[in-house]
């Protein structure tokens, strides 16, 4: 049978023109991203149901510190990215390199950072996954949120390389951006848990 | 776009090796060899599950029996509830999801082919590491280390202490990867349908089945995901020493159970969804009539979608909540049966006033409507928290949601084969052996899944590997052992149809139900590039328009 | 355009008609046969019927079940007789012409009428269920409640009285509770390590033992006798003869088990030459004792049921064989034999120990 190109008699109503529906990749990350947020939002439950419950060993309020410097270089990374993407939209391809670059700077000096916090809570403090509930929840949590800066840092990273190559032109701004959109996703969980471990929490 | 038409047919490509073949199945990103896969796989998962079931219901058929050992018996329901979930039935809606949605939204393919093929495989994976633990471990005698912990898995059970083997992690790591396999389809799915419909196709003219699609995929990205959190939780435990659901360190057992059914409630929905998907396709076409308050229709699902994410804890009556959390859940699982009802009226809506042709797929749909009627009902009765907790963990709430899942969704699914098969492989399927099929199906159900709810009421518990004599339960469970042999026999007729209608059917040509949705625009099977141009439409039964130029639908949109 | 395909139906195709006759044929003798079989004599007071309660909890569930099956079930005849009526009133007939019935496309009064009598349903029994809710889960206990604290293990009940000074096993005697004078047990629930569930269907509902999370129910049995119940949550491999026995003693009945249970052991001296002397050496210097207390001894054990007054319970391992000298000695040979997969390790004791052991045990009344 072919396609609808018969007329039939009467007249319907026009359709929408131009046609145009979202863009698939918004889309599906902004899906991707619905996903994650179930994922963390169990962890962060668990982590708030067990305040206070812990039967033995450190408590937060012993042995957390607040983790300023590496929050301010993460949530500027949010803003480097968005910059980069607006160099990028107007071709001005230097400029979005550099700052892009700047971008996965500023999340691996985040990432360091949470790996200074982990080995002195370690070896300073005796707080392990294991030491109690507290113990659990944290590292895990935090852990989840570390795997995810690092998962995107892998992505961010692999278009600095095709960026350095000269393969990245105005014309990819749209799937650039949706990369940028997991960035911005893993910062804002980082708000959450930077509120719930080391303010509400302690 | 290659030129290669699908070779899906018989008559296809004879100049292929049977390795390029193979080859061009385990390389494809084409939509409908990925669904076709996707079923493939949940059939042959269908057949080792009933096998699971039937083992068991030997064993239960007499009282003190050892049929099989109480760790068999363990092993046997885990699985079967496992693999019926998760390798039969999600797969299956995936599948025809898969095949279907794109043709039915007038597009190419999904949009994210190659995701598409990364998911499915991401399944089969999953499913192949659960199903290796049986051989793992101990090997065969002692069913190896197959998960013996319950399908919900409940801690502290799945704890290295109460767990020492591996079966609770091959439960966690096989659904872990299977997970994320559900994830990428639904993320697929949801972009489809929200970004590359066909001109016209406004989301209001959007063919049922496609809405029933959206929603579940939407239900998927927030029931899968606490299921994974829980089960990486469990994983740390049992290798990293945390605490989790560790009792003994102030961990709590209940947790897990909110987290697992803050899953495994919408998780239902998300199979009976799409079932009542099959059911909107195909009752309005063998009724003749439109289907009955379209807009309603949507509505109801979307509210379910919405609703049944607060009704988790009615699985957990019994648990020692306090009587604020129990009057909660039993008036939210109340609610949830409006918009469930309303559907049943809207179908019931659709017969009223038509023709109707009690072809196979209508057969297999009249039931579910008088089964998933029941179904429901008996769900009712299990949201009343005192009656609950009697029946909960009893041998009625087993009859109940296999009464939903083979009763609804199963009967439902069975019609969507009988209705697309023509378009997938271009032939009929057999009426005298779908009939068949049906008759011998109906009765093994009715007989195993009406009588189980008897000894329900009378104290038999679930999960039990045998039971003492005299306390009345002994004739039940008989009549219920012999319901699933018909059923089995049943489901043998059906694979033998699907093969020898392959070879033998009659051709269907392009549109042999006289059909309205866009599917039947395209030969059987379709091309691979599924449409010559991509038509625009102006109502949700844009055939119907194109048959009926005098009465099109677009007139009462 | 969808004509019946009549190919040539092929051997196979026969071959499973054949077996559909045969199916079809064997059928009614089959049920014949099955209910011959169903004709075992059993007790039906033994039989745990849900709607025969006979406890204050279970009749107020069965109050509120008998209202949700009447609702459910008028539901289902006026649904289901308008399904059938559709069904049969409007099925295509043969000589019909190829015209397509009237499209119609919905009606929103009639869309609202059957969305407004739900939503009345629901809110019905919605205030039926509320009612009962509080009526079991918040009683207050009045005076002369019986207090038992019960945990669970895998794979057998604890019980313990902790105003009478008894501990024991498996099977819970409770007085009869007089409308005049209500004596109700209450019993706390606890676990020693997974979840299990406390379902004695004739009393009470059930209610789950949960580690690190107590929880409570209730019963107040109206007549004496036997009352069957097992565990309902899966707690292992073997939650299946996990089983309950509630006996409910009369008051005088039960104030006289209770002393007996509050006593301790009969004293048998392990200087004599008896076998019972012989068999309690045996087990204070075996690995008995490591689970197994008797109270007044160095036996002290807290994995295991305690064995004070063993040969005062009717059954072995939670119900799975009856007490009796064989099943008591084939208990310790061979806890497998009985009951695969308990936590019971086979004691590897030569056949004069385990005659001893046995005869020792059995001295525990």
């Amino acid at each position: 049978m072919s396609s609808t190109t018969l007329t039939p008699p009467l007249t319907p109503p026009p359709i929408e023109t131009p046609w145009v529906l979202p863009s698939r990749g918004k889309v599906g990350m902004f899906s991707l991203i619905a996903a994650e947020s179930a994922i963390f939002t169990i962890f962060v439950v668990a982590y708030v149901f067990y305040i206070g419950k812990s039967i033995s060993g450190p408590t937060p309020r012993e042995v957390l510190e607040l983790p300023i410097f590496n929050t301010v270089c993460l949530l500027s990374s949010s803003l480097t990215i968005h910059f980069a993407l607006g160099a990028l939209k107007k071709g001005n391809r230097a400029v979005f390199t550099a700052f892009w670059a700047l971008t996965i700077a500023l999340g691996a000096i985040f990432l360091f950072g949470t790996a200074r916090e982990w080995h002195h809570l370690i070896y300073d403090k005796g707080l392990t996954i294991q030491t109690n509930l507290f113990g659990t929840t944290y590292y895990s949590l935090v852990g989840l949120h570390a795997f995810h800066v690092t998962v995107g840092l892998f992505g961010l990273s692999l278009v600095l390389a095709f960026a350095l190559l000269g393969w990245v032109k105005q014309e990819h701004y749209g799937r650039v951006d949706v990369l940028s959109l997991y960035w911005h996703f893993v910062d804002v969980v980082w708000i959450v848990v930077f509120f719930v471990v080391y303010v509400a929490g302690r | 776009m290659s030129s290669e038409t699908m070779a899906l047919s018989p008559h296809a490509v004879e100049t292929q090796s049977l390795a390029e073949r193979l080859h061009g199945w385990a390389t494809t990103v084409d939509h409908k060899r990925i669904g076709v896969m996707y079923i493939g796989f949940a059939l042959i998962f269908l057949v080792i599950g009933g096998i699971e079931a039937i083992i068991m219901r030997i064993q239960l058929a007499l009282p003190n029996n050892d049929f099989v050992s109480p760790q068999v018996f363990n092993r046997m329901f885990t699985m079967h509830g496992t693999t019926m979930i998760f390798f039969v039935a999600m797969p299956i809606m995936f599948g025809f999801g898969n095949y279907t949605v794109p043709l039915l939204v007038g597009t190419r393919d999904m949009a994210f082919p190659r995701l598409n093929a990364f998911s499915f495989w991401l399944t089969a994976f999953g499913a192949l590491l659960m199903y290796f633990s049986f051989v793992g471990g101990f090997g065969l005698y002692g069913a190896g280390s197959a998960p013996d912990v319950g399908w919900f898995a409940y801690a502290p059970l799945t704890s290295k202490v109460f767990s020492p083997g591996h079966s609770s992690d091959f439960w966690s790591l096989g659904l872990i990867v299977s997970g994320f396999g559900s994830i990428g389809t639904s993320v697929n799915m949801i972009t489809t349908i929200v970004c590359s419909r066909c001109p016209g196709m406004t989301l209001n003219k959007m063919p049922l089945f496609a809405w029933m699609n959206i929603v579940m995929s939407g239900m998927v990205l927030f029931a899968i995901s606490p299921l994974t959190a829980a089960q990486i939780m469990i994983s740390l435990d049992r290798y990293l020493g945390a605490h989790f659901f560790d009792t003994q360190a102030g961990g709590s057992a209940v947790i897990w159970m909110h987290f697992f059914w803050i899953f495994g409630h919408p998780e239902v929905y998300i199979l009976i969804i799409p079932s009542f998907g099959f059911i909107s396709e195909i009752v309005p076409v063998f009724s003749r009539k439109p289907i009955f308050g379209y807009p309603i229709m949507v509505g109801a699902t979307v509210a379910i979608g919405f609703i049944s994410f607060s009704v988790w804890a009615h699985h957990m009556f019994t648990v020692g909540m306090n009587s604020w959390g129990n009057t909660f859940f039993a008036i939210t699982t109340m609610a949830v049966g409006v918009p469930t009802g309303i559907k049943i009226f809207n179908w019931l809506g659709t017969i009223w006033g038509g023709k109707i042709q009690f072809k196979t797929p209508m057969l297999f749909s009249l039931a579910f409507l008088f089964q998933f009627l029941i179904a429901g009902l008996t769900g009712i009765m299990l949201s009343s928290t005192p009656f609950n907790w009697q029946l909960s963990g009893s041998y009625f709430v087993v009859a109940h949601f296999h009464y939903v899942i083979v009763g609804g969704i199963l009967f439902a699914v069975f019609g969507g084969f009988y209705y697309w098969y023509p378009k997938i492989t271009g032939k009929m399927l057999s009426e005298r052996l779908g009939k068949l099929h049906f008759w011998l199906f109906v009765i093994g159900f009715h007989l195993t899944f009406d009588f189980m709810h008897i000894p329900g009421l009378l104290g038999m518990p679930r999960r039990i590997y045998t039971y003492e004599a005299g306390r009345g339960w002994e004739i039940w469970n008989q009549i219920v052992s012999v319901g699933a042999l018909f059923q089995g026999v049943a489901v043998l007729i059906f694979v033998f149809n699907m093969i020898w209608s392959y070879w033998k059917g009659k051709d269907a040509g392009c549109d042999p139900w006289d059909a309205w949705t866009l599917e039947w625009t395209t030969t059987s099977p379709p091309p691979e590039y599924n449409f010559a141009t991509i038509p625009t439409v102006h109502s949700s039964r844009p055939l119907w328009d194109l048959k009926h130029p005098e009465d099109p639908d677009w007139k009462y949109e | 355009m969808n004509n019946e395909p009549h190919a040539p139906i092929s051997r196979a195709s026969r071959a499973a008609k054949m077996l559909a006759r045969v199916a079809w044929a064997a059928l009614p003798v089959f049920l014949i046969a099955l209910v011959a079989v169903a004709a075992e004599p059993h007790d039906p007071a033994l039989v745990p019927n849900i709607f025969k309660p006979d406890s204050t909890p279970a009749d107020h569930i069965y109050g509120v079940a008998l209202f949700v099956l009447t609702v459910t079930g008028a539901i289902f005849v006026a649904v289901f007789s308008l399904l059938v009526y559709a069904i049969v009133r409007y099925r295509a007939k043969p000589e019909d012409d190829s015209h397509e019935p009237a499209q119609v496309y919905g009606s929103n009064q009639i869309e609202l009428a059957w969305t407004v009598i739900p939503v009345l349903i629901v809110v019905m029994l919605f205030l039926a269920t509320a009612r009962v809710i509080a009526q079991i889960q918040d009683a207050p206990p009045p005076p002369g409640t019986i207090n038992v604290t019960a945990v669970g293990h895998q794979f057998w009940w604890e019980f313990r009285y902790p105003d009478l000074g008894i501990v024991t096993a498996n099977e819970l005697h409770v007085p009869v509770s007089e409308p005049a004078e209500s004596t109700p047990t209450f019993l706390k629930l606890l676990s020693a390590d997974t979840d299990h569930s406390f379902w004695v269907p004739r009393l009470a509902g059930k209610t789950d033992l949960i580690p690190n999370h107590p929880n409570s129910t209730w019963i107040d049995p109206h007549h004496t006798g036997l009352y069957l119940g097992q565990c309902a949550q899966y707690c292992g491999t073997q939650h299946g003869l996990m089983l309950l026995r509630v006996y409910v003693d009369s008051r005088e009945d039960f104030k006289a088990w209770a002393n007996a249970q509050a006593a301790p052991a009969l004293v048998t001296s392990t200087d004599s030459n008896s076998e019972a002397g012989y068999g309690r050496k045996v087990f204070e210097t075996t690995s008995c004792i490591n689970c197994h207390a008797v109270k007044g001894t160095v036996a002290d054990g807290r994995f295991g049921p305690d064995l004070t007054h063993l040969m005062s319970r009717k059954t072995l391992a939670s119900g799975a064989a009856d007490n009796t000298p064989e099943k008591l000695k084939q208990w310790i040979k061979d806890p497998d034999s009985i009951k695969p997969g308990s936590l019971m390790p086979a004691m590897r004791l030569t056949e004069k120990d385990l005659n001893a052991l046995t005869a020792y045990l059995l001295t525990l009344r």
